[in-house]
């Protein structure tokens, strides 16, 4: 049987001012009617360039497909005109996006929306279309479809949005499917539903799926077949059970080993050095070389191909290749220890730092000419936390539950409106402005965007001086700049990075300049809202050992907000989960994650997509033991 | 005896921040990086060369005395008082360098590169009839750009129209920035009262018309002001000063009706820098409020102020010339480009057309905006941390 879909050696490059960028370079697999496909890999790595050249929407006039064909039911797309073009997209192949916010258009109705999709593409009348939108929307499971096709998208959340999206990219029966980080902007509990969703709806009309995701739990719970992508190639191809059985590549097991979770607690989590090489210029040999915990000597020159190996398993890698390895230049490079170190944070009983009393943050509701107040947002509604001398309590929950209003209340960002905050004998709540000064060297704040936590306009030195020079303005200059340098080495930056800009780094050192930020002004307490959540796997990784580490130099408490379970099984103490502005339910990490007693924590533990905990000591490079 | 009129401080401003720029940028760092980024760009340095051109021009146009009568008998005139007596001209340096070009005029019309005038006149033939053709030029060949219709040349009325221009750009622009980045940074940092309290007087300011506010604005203070050509004792205070001067007015009612485009965009871009986590990071560490405005917030919205300036600039020298055509602009004896497009409208409906006037006030303009355009993106680029090392 001819599959949905075939990529043959399909190359998409991209004209810069540097050079042509290989977003995509040489990559081939298939997907079988009613088949998951599922691409993985960290973000530059080519995921979606792949995606935008199978859907034939190549980002022009810079980008263009260089070679290769995509066959979609046997039939080459790659030279069809731009009016054939058309009549595939939506008819054949459909695309859902990863923000359900901005992929509807705000103007127009849910109903229109989705009737012109099949008016456009299947030849329907209005009637018929309606009929066959309501149809669509009752598939996705929306509470009373015929009433939501009057309905604006802002009057959805985005869960129901994500469905519409789904409904109308399915509401013409494609033969494939593409899902671009289909969940990744929502909250945990809606995502299990929408991914379970598509999978009932593929399995309903025998949709083959195009998945892309950076979620590796994600791949083994609902893919068949997995690429594993890296610097524009796929380097590893097998189905998703053998994969997590036994991954081949050293990128694949190095990333499956950087993902945190319960049973690395106490250790360091795996890492990959240095950073995916840039587009334009990829190591001539094979093009994790240098980054390789394996490496041999012949690695950098000479490309290893796609092979299989095992029953469908197909690696791209020396390892592998029993030719190569008894050749001239298997001679092993470096060889990094299996064994994780341990990176144990002392754990017993300890005082507490910081008590939050009933802690209330409203935000007044103000209406009409002269503002007056109608009502208030409780967004923080009463809540109670002991956060303990050099440990870290998680504060999970999903958006909008208030999580970071608590955060930035409990520093004193946002003044509450109710409470006691009570750190070291103070009442902070009590303080003016001028009283807090003192306590703001003690509490710190990591925010999550590396992108917009940094002033564009001020070099890394004149970041991190701010704090200094606000709180400790005695210090001499020279002492200052020896204080900078010394925190930007403890936070794994070299002194030269002292006078360049916030764009020259990348997200993850980006995040490491906020952590020093943070660090310079010698904090007790530091609040990570959202610290890592933006971060790939293999980043995230590091910049949870940094965080683990310097708790343990530092003596650091930590108060942790995220929504990432993963996160939090390894790193917290304790966990507090919020829900609608209070606290459901608190205790030590391992309690609450292994008998959870509140029904809210039972279904978002239940929610999170897990791969087996018996595969997780399987991961093991070659030559490993 | 100097004359200092008020525009001409405007001039010695925009004169001494650029020195000073060129000096601090020999020892600071960060602006030494952005000269070098301006530096690194050609066309950025082409456009330079034309500015300063004109900067020049302005600067030599902007610096001028009065001399001293001179008596009958050689010595300096003196008055009951004994005190010297001076000419109620005051020419420039320019006017002076270029006495040239200055004096020699016709009688009218020529065109450029001419021997004979524009005009057919009746004059004396070779046999001592009367014959009508076209008299040969007091001074042919030599009028680069023909002259106007009193026959002077047209070089000459084009360069004097770089100060007007230059002092409407940048004059207007000084009233325009502090007014906007104070407003807008205030009503966005700060919000609440502060901030209705801004809306409503841009709001209000911006829905009266603004040729309205201009026309009683002009016709309050601007009709007795000095407007160009020979200085009166009237406007003359402390010897040498010429504050009551038309232009001066002009430039300040069009930054006071066109601050508040500029200050709604840095409104609103306040608005979102003053939530994003650099500047949270900054309270975290108790900064004070103006120190995150000086910070944080106003050199991020510096590329709006320039953008906007870039954009105006060029808006600003045609609001000039269409006020002078409806008579509340510069004074007719002010040279302008607005004046030279105001009288190119009759001569373009006669017949021979008269085109060198509107050609050498459009390319005068031209000459001035387009590179000011491409020398403000190159400033704002060079501003941006993030488009260096590309």
């Amino acid at each position: 049987m001819t599959p949905v879909l075939e990529i043959k050696d399909l190359k998409t490059y991209f004209k810069t001012p540097r050079g042509v960028a290989k977003a995509v370079d040489g990559v081939s697999f298939s997907i079988p009617k009613g088949g998951t496909f599922a691409l993985v890999g960290e973000s530059g790595c080519g995921k979606s360039m792949t995606a935008l050249s199978v859907i034939q929407l190549v980002p022009e006039p810079a980008g263009y497909i260089a070679g290769g064909r995509v066959l979609l039911n046997g039939r080459d797309i790659t030279g069809l005109t731009e009016r054939e073009k058309r009549g595939i997209r939506g008819n054949n192949i459909s695309m859902i996006f990863q923000e359900p916010m901005t992929s509807l258009n705000p103007v127009l109705t849910i109903g229109e929306q989705i009737i012109e999709a099949i008016t456009l593409h299947q030849g329907k009348t209005r009637k018929e279309a309606r009929e066959a939108a309501i149809e669509m929307l009752g598939r996705v499971r929306l509470p009373d479809p015929a009433a939501l096709l009057f309905a604006y998208p802002h009057s959805l959340s985005g869960g129901m949005r994500q469905r519409v999206m789904i409904a109308i990219a399915l509401s013409c029966r494609p033969d494939l499917l593409i899902a671009d980080e289909p969940t990744t902007a929502l909250d945990v509990t809606i995502q299990a539903q929408i991914i379970d969703l598509i999978d009932e709806l593929k399995r309903e009309t025998s949709t083959a799926v195009l998945l892309i995701t950076h979620n590796m739990a994600l791949v083994y719970t609902h893919a068949e077949t997995v690429g594993v992508m890296y610097a524009g190639k796929i380097v590893e191809l097998a189905p998703a059970k053998t994969l997590f059985r036994n991954p081949m590549h050293p990128y694949t097991v190095k990333l499956l080993r950087s993902i945190p979770g319960q049973e690395k607690r106490g250790l360091k989590l795996d890492t990959i050095p240095g950073v995916v090489p840039s587009a334009t210029s990829y190591p001539v040999g094979c093009r994790f070389s240098g980054r390789c915990p394996r490496e041999m000597e012949g690695c950098a020159v000479i490309e290893p191909p796609l092979v299989e190996r095992v029953g469908g398993h197909s690696v791209a890698c020396h390892l592998h290749d029993a030719e190569f390895m008894s050749g001239p230049y298997s001679r092993p490079l470096r060889h990094e220890p299996d064994a994780l170190p341990p990176l144990i944070v002392p754990h017993g009983e300890r005082e507490a730092l910081l008590e939050v009393k009933g802690l209330k943050t409203h935000y007044p509701i103000r209406k009409g000419l002269f503002k007056r107040v109608a009502g208030h947002l409780k967004a923080v509604d009463g809540i109670d936390l002991t956060v303990k001398k050099g440990s870290t309590l998680a504060l999970v929950g999903e958006s909008g539950c208030g999580k970071t209003t608590a955060g930035k209340s409990i520093i004193q960002l946002i003044r509450p409106t109710e409470g006691r905050i009570i750190f070291k004998g103070a009442d902070l709540t009590t303080l003016s402005e001028k009283g807090l000064k003192p306590f703001r060297s003690r509490m710190q704040i990591i925010f999550q965007d590396p992108y917009s936590s940094l002033n564009p306009r001020l070099t890394v030195k004149e970041t991190i001086e701010e704090g200094i020079k606000a709180l400790n303005p005695g210090l001499a200059k020279k002492a200052r700049e020896e204080k900078i340098a010394r925190t930007l080495d403890r936070v794994g930056l070299g002194p030269e990075a002292m006078l360049r800009y916030p764009h020259e780094f990348s997200g993850g050192q980006r995040q490491r300049v906020g952590i020093a930020r943070a660090l310079a002004v010698d904090p007790e307490f530091i609040v990570c809202d959202e610290a890592v959540s933006a971060l790939d796997v293999s980043v995230q990784a590091q910049i949870l050992n940094l965080l683990k580490s310097i708790q343990r130099d530092f003596g650091l408490s930590f108060l942790f907000i995220t929504h990432d379970l993963g996160v939090v099984e390894y790193i917290a103490d304790e966990v507090a989960v919020m829900y609608e502005g209070r606290i459901v339910e608190q205790g030590p990490t391992e309690e609450i994650f292994s008998n959870p007693k509140d029904a809210y924590t039972k279904r978002l533990l239940e929610a999170v997509p897990k791969i087996d905990a018996s595969l997780l000591s399987a991961w093991r490079l070659p030559g490993d033991h | 005896m100097p004359v200092i009129l008020a525009t001409d401080l405007i001039i010695f401003f925009l004169v001494g921040a650029i020195v000073y720029f060129i000096i601090a940028s020999q020892k600071d760092g960060s602006l030494q990086a952005v000269r070098r980024e301006l530096v690194k760009n050609r066309l950025a340095m082409v456009c330079m060369a034309f500015l300063a051109f004109y900067v020049a021009v302005a600067l030599l146009d902007s610096v001028r005395y009065r001399d001293a009568v001179v008596g009958d008998d050689g010595k300096e005139a003196l008055s009951e008082g004994g005190s010297v007596i001076y000419s109620p001209e005051a020419l420039s340096l320019l006017d002076r360098a270029l006495s040239g070009i200055r004096t020699r005029t016709e009688k009218t019309y020529s065109a450029p590169f001419a021997s004979h005038s524009y005009a057919k006149e009746s004059m004396e033939g070779a046999s001592g009839g009367i014959v009508r053709g076209y008299p040969p030029l007091k001074y042919p060949r030599t009028h680069w750009l023909g002259t106007d219709r009193v026959g002077n040349d047209v070089l000459f009325i084009a360069l004097k129209g770089v100060r007007t221009g230059v002092v409407i750009g940048a004059g207007t622009t000084l009233v325009i920035i502090p007014f906007a980045i104070f407003f807008g940074v205030i009503a966005g940092f700060y919000g609440g009262a502060i901030d209705d309290i801004v809306q409503y007087i841009y709001t209000t300011l911006s829905s009266i018309p603004g040729v309205l506010l201009i026309v009683a604005f002009m016709l309050l203070f601007g009709s007795s002001g000095y407007q160009g050509g020979l200085v009166s004792e009237v406007h003359v205070v402390w010897r040498a000063f010429v504050l009551n001067d038309r232009l001066f007015w002009l430039c300040l009612i069009l930054g006071i009706t066109s601050w508040t485009d500029l200050c709604r965009l840095i409104r609103g871009e306040t608005l979102k820098l003053r939530e994003l986590e650099y500047v949270q990071a900054s309270k975290a560490f108790g900064a004070g409020k103006l120190g995150i405005i000086y910070r944080h917030i106003v050199p991020n919205v510096m590329h709006l102020v320039l953008i906007t300036f870039v954009l105006q600039f060029s808006g600003l020298v045609l609001a000039e010339a269409i006020l002078s055509y409806i008579g509340i602009g510069v004074g007719p004896e002010t040279g302008s480009w607005g004046n030279m497009i105001n009288t190119a409208r009759l001569e373009l409906s006669r017949e021979p057309v008269v085109w060198w006037n509107l050609l050498a006030a459009f390319a005068a303009m031209f000459a001035l905006v387009l590179p000011a355009n491409i020398f403000g993106d190159a400033v704002r680029d060079a501003l941006d941390p993030r488009l260096r090392y590309k």
